[in-house]
């Protein structure tokens, strides 16, 4: 990638060549996102907060590096953003809420601060459902996000604007956080890759709790591969996190290089039961073809129980969620709104 | 068993909540769909279903050993000095929207 590229066509490997073949520097690619979300984001509106202090101090520490002629770290002078509900010393964190609008954290989210420690840039936090409840972005306390694809719909939730700004090419990656679907819809949505990674495999140290057992923190990125990056970056054991699994990270990019032939992929036939939409059917299908193309092995599976997931997530989660959402409550219900609840 | 309008108006007030007529209707609703959910899952016969405590019993754990021993990884020996420096007093009372210089001031949610 050379300068003059629109920021929607970087890669993490395009942004880190790029800067280490001086082509362009940290600096000025991160100040290349902020004009791109300048003039963006007003009408998509994936940002709650810009983050340009801190941004462009890391990017010239990473500029330093370049000039120093020392290695680089894996992500060096990557511009990335991180869904609000990750707690970010010394920036602004709502989790989409009025009642966090003045909350200045004293700390870092272990996620955010491994993506940091590999030179990534981060440029802001970015807008989701309240608390990460919803499913359209259109709940957050400040402003709905628009799907960049088409202005007119929503981006899905609650993660819409980490997915709405990699689509918008406001962020070569962006973190999420999923608990019952929140990083795989809004991806699909907005059509970029999300991950929702194994539970314990990545620390949710910082991460405002939805549902804690059933929280977890994951990329979106415009390529599988970039997202096999980030998740590498911000996997494994954490002493922060007592769930965190204490299992080796394997290098998932070198895994991508493997053959798909032989694998063995099951195709549950409940998931193509009434309510599926014919497009979406149509895709899947195409992609099931494709893969029995590439060599896969194409094995239909029943996954009975499907019909039960829905009742047993709105049963557990709510339980989950119940603790500290009562003590909001409560706030929210003496001081009559949201806003005042802390005032 | 449904849960009924006076249910409601009792765990609302438990809670202290205000419900404006509106509300209180909405939540009939959403709590009794939740019971609909759980006599739903009360349908599926999970007798031989093993007792899941959680889900991550399978990354990490020592599989030779039974219990909470299985997650020894998780766990550290105690330490005099405290497991980490605590934030500064000063650093933890940044938020606070009133403060006494000490602790933070919030409303009183108890008394009513």
């Amino acid at each position: 990638m050379t300068v003059g590229s629109q920021t929607n066509e970087y890669t993490i490997e395009s942004a880190l060549s790029a800067i280490a073949g001086r082509q362009i520097t940290a600096t000025a690619l991160a100040g290349e996102f902020y004009a791109r979300i300048k003039k963006e984001d007003a009408e998509i509106g994936a940002f709650l907060t810009l983050s340009e202090e801190r941004a462009f101090a890391q990017a010239e520490r990473i500029d330093e590096m370049v000039a120093d002629g020392k290695p680089l770290p894996p992500l060096a002078g990557v511009p990335i953003a991180i869904k609000d509900v990750m707690v970010t010393r010394g920036v602004r964190t709502t989790a989409g809420s009025k009642i966090l609008e003045n909350f200045v954290p004293p700390y870092d989210c272990t996620a955010v601060a491994r993506l940091e420690a590999a030179g990534a840039v981060v440029l802001g936090k970015l807008n989701c459902d309240e608390f990460a409840m919803g499913s359209s972005t259109e709940n957050s306390a400040y402003h709905p996000v628009r799907n960049p694809r088409d202005k007119s719909r929503v981006p899905g939730g609650s993660s819409g604007g980490s997915a709405a700004a990699v689509a918008a090419g406001m962020a070569v990656a962006t973190l999420g956080s999923d608990t019952g679907g929140s990083i795989r819809q809004p991806a699909s949505f907005c059509g970029v890759v999300g991950l929702k990674p194994t539970y314990g495999r990545v620390s949710r140290y910082g991460l405002i709790a939805f549902a804690s057992a059933l929280d977890h923190i994951g990329p979106f990125a415009n390529t599988v591969k970039d997202a096999a990056l980030v998740l590498h970056t911000i996997a494994g054991r954490d002493p922060m996190d007592s769930t965190s699994a204490d299992v080796p990270v394997p290098d998932y990019v070198a895994e991508l290089e493997k053959p798909v032939r032989g694998l063995k992929v099951g195709v549950a036939k409940e998931y193509f039961g009434s309510g599926l939409d014919a497009e979406v059917r149509t895709a899947v299908e195409a992609a099931i073809q494709k893969l029995a193309g590439l060599g896969c092995e194409i094995v239909p599976v029943s996954l009975p129980h499907t019909e039960y997931a829905i009742p047993a997530y709105y049963i557990v989660a709510t339980d989950f969620a119940r603790a500290p959402r009562r003590h909001w409550r409560k706030c929210i219900a003496r001081r009559g709104t949201a806003a005042s609840a802390w005032k | 068993m449904k849960v009924t309008d006076k249910d409601v108006a009792y765990v609302a007030d438990l809670a202290n909540l205000e419900l404006t007529i509106d509300e209180r209707a909405r939540m009939l609703r959403d709590l009794n769909s939740i019971l609909e959910y759980v006599d739903r899952l009360n349908q599926l016969n999970t007798e031989n279903v093993e007792p899941m405590a959680q889900v991550s019993d399978r990354y990490g754990v020592d599989e030779s050993k039974q219990g909470s021993d299985r997650f020894a990884y998780a766990s550290r020996e105690d330490v005099k000095e405290g497991l980490r420096a605590s934030l500064p007093h000063e650093e933890a009372m940044k938020n606070a929207p009133e403060t006494d210089g000490t602790f933070f001031v919030v409303p009183k949610v108890i008394e009513r």
